[in-house]
């Protein structure tokens, strides 16, 4: 039986108990990760991060919401009213939405149902993530747009600009999952990921993706909407407030939903990792949601390990990178994984594929080589210019003139 | 001599000047960049260098600009003369200085004058110590303590009650006589080491 024909027969409370589940998750997630970013970032950085509230700090996410849901919630005179409320709404919501289609757990029996953690399983469920992710994106420049102030407006556009470009390196990436595992529906992607992880097999996609959901969720090093030093707060600089707030749980939900579809997609979801394939049964089940959020905390860990490392990049280099680098890449890689699909499914000959596969690992060479030469070669034409230019100089100064003199060896009299 | 002429452009041969080359730190390769994950990565299981404050205080230098403190000589007579040299050197015009005589009655130091009001401004102060530099009595030094925040800014123009140290062993509160026999100049030489029996007049 599928997941899909699994979770098709739930009755309606159990569909409640399950959403009311995914949102108490998401923002327990959320709570835990803010601390657990800021204590991360601290150690990295040789102090100890918050350790006041509560034992190690842990309540320290939670006094910080209270803390900001007491303050003063102001609207700027020149805002749009309406849309500056509704912003921080779109981007709060559609963040957990993307969570509706992620499947936690195998299957599972949930007060006596025998059901899987998953909330709905759409047959087309990656892209109803993608539609979510650009839905969200409303919230970012409607929120920039409305607050009637510069910074929020440049921050709103720039960081539209930046989700928008990553979401098609991101779009991309996934097809060839899609390729390979035959399905857009996230279950029966994890399912088909069983033997081999498509981490593994389908490397390069991952590693787009991977860098790609950093680009998409606005996160350092791409945290270019809101680089303080240019832009203050970026979209969010007027809010404040529960409003911030939201902005804020949005970004780390946002976080949350990126690395969840990324162990969806390329690390087997809820499966274990080799070898362990016995632990699926532990708890009923229920031990494979254990395998599942640890997939996801490591992916949490590498966020906050690229923020605490790499500085910031520049708007135009982070662009560049975007349009020229990874979608032009992403889509040969995806004729190549369609070539070779096409010639494993049509029962070609193990040579053939090799030939080919190896015949692109060359050309891939060739092409390096090439491009490596061609920056040696205009190097060297650098360093050949170093020359004098040609055009008139100023005049040297009088003592250098009188040293020409004694070294003159035509013997010419100066004076 | 006759006058020399500068040479000109055409005649100098430009081709032959040497441009100095700097070297460019350049990009790093996949190396370094790893290098750099590795640093972040291992600084998790390094001891933090935090100082958890309140509980637990590091001590400051030796000589760390902290409050001031009015001494006092060994036998308890203030040594603030009230010559408000101290108040003219402050740069940021945080002191405050009213001299006033002393009297045989009302005796508060050696020699003719004392500081009869003396405050400190410690929202303006920023710890110079210009003002010990221009102390000619050694009146006016400075202490570690550095716990200087308050919620008011009356509370923080510190009084001569606030700055004043405190009666040692061998001291007498003033106002009291000098010693016996004993001018100002023998104050300030140190020969005076504590109070006589002869200056407890308040007893
Ligand atoms: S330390 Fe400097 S600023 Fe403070 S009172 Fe003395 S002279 Fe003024
Ligand atoms: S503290 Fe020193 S400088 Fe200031 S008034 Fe007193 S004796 Fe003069």
């Amino acid at each position: 039986m599928t997941t899909a024909e699994l979770i098709g027969a739930d009755p309606g409370w159990l569909i409640t108990v399950k959403a009311l589940l995914v949102f108490v998750v998401c923002v327990v997630l959320t709570l835990m990760s803010v601390w657990g970013e800021r204590r991360l970032v601290g150690r990295m950085q040789q102090r100890p991060g918050p350790n006041r509230v509560g034992p190690f700090g842990l309540v320290q996410a939670l006094a910080d919401g209270v803390k900001l849901a007491l303050k003063e919630d102001l609207i700027p005179a020149a805002a749009d009213k309406i849309v500056f409320v509704i912003a921080p709404i779109i981007s709060a919501t559609t963040c957990f939405m993307s969570f509706a289609v992620i499947p936690i757990t195998g299957p599972v029996t949930l007060f006596g149902h025998k059901t899987a953690m998953q909330l709905t399983d759409l047959p087309v469920g990656v892209l109803y993530v993608l539609a979510i992710a650009s839905v969200g994106v409303y919230g970012i420049i409607l929120a920039g747009w409305s607050s009637g102030s510069t910074y929020p407006l440049l921050g709103g556009l720039r960081s539209s600009a930046q989700v928008i470009s990553y979401e098609i390196a991101m779009g991309l990436s996934l097809v060839s999952v899609f390729i390979y595992a035959g399905s857009m529906s996230t279950s029966d992607i994890v399912a088909a990921q069983t033997s081999w992880w498509y981490g593994v097999v389908l490397f390069p996609s991952f590693a787009i993706y991977a860098i790609s959901m950093v680009g998409e969720t606005n996160r350092a090093p791409f945290d270019l909407a809101e680089a303080e030093g240019e832009l203050v707060g970026g979209f969010h600089t007027e809010y404040s407030s529960l409003k911030f707030a939201l902005f804020f749980l949005a970004e780390y939900v946002n976080i949350i939903a990126v690395s969840a579809l990324a162990t969806t997609l390329f690390l087997g979801g809820y499966h274990a990792p080799p070898f362990l394939g016995f632990t699926e049964n532990w708890l009923g089940g229920w031990f494979t949601a254990i395998w599942f959020f640890s997939k996801v905390l490591v992916f949490f860990f590498v966020f906050v390990w690229l923020r605490g490392t790499l500085p910031r990049l520049r708007y135009d280099q982070f662009m560049q990178f975007g349009w020229k680098v990874l979608i032009p890449v992403s889509i040969l890689w995806i004729l190549v994984v369609a070539t070779l699909r096409v010639l494993s499914l049509q029962g070609a000959p193990r040579l053939v594929v090799v030939a080919f596969a190896s015949a692109v690992v060359f050309l891939i060479m060739a092409v390096n080589i090439g491009f490596e030469n061609a920056k040696k070669k205009k190097l060297e034409a650098i360093v050949d210019n170093a020359d004098a230019p040609s055009f008139s100089l100023p005049q040297l100064p009088v003592a250098l003139t009188s040293i020409n003199v004694s070294n003159n060896k035509e013997g010419v009299d100066r004076g | 001599m006759a006058e020399i002429e500068p040479l000109k452009n055409s005649e100098r041969d430009l081709t032959k000047v040497e441009f100095s080359q700097v070297d460019q730190p350049g990009s790093v390769g996949l190396l370094g960049h790893l290098k750099g994950f590795w640093i972040t990565f291992s600084t998790i299981f390094k001891k933090p260098e935090t100082v958890e404050y309140p509980e637990v205080k590091a001590p400051t230098q030796e000589r760390f600009h902290g409050r001031h403190q009015l001494n006092r000589h060994p036998d308890g007579l203030e040594k603030c003369i009230g010559c408000e040299l101290c108040a003219w050197a402050c740069p940021a015009d945080a002191i405050y200085v009213e001299g006033a005589d002393n009297t045989e009655e009302n005796r508060m130091s050696p020699g003719e004058r004392y500081g009869k009001v003396y405050q400190i401004n410690y929202l303006r102060c920023v710890f110079c110590g210009l003002c010990i530099e221009a102390c000619p009595t050694r009146a006016l030094t400075m202490t570690n303590e550095y716990e200087l925040a308050d919620d008011s800014r009356a509370k923080l123009i510190f009084e001569k009650d606030d700055l004043l140290g405190p009666l040692r062993a061998g001291m007498l509160m003033p106002p009291h006589p000098m010693y016996p026999d004993m001018t100002d100049t023998n104050y300030y030489k140190g020969d005076v080491t504590q109070a006589h029996p002869s200056q407890d007049v308040n007893k």
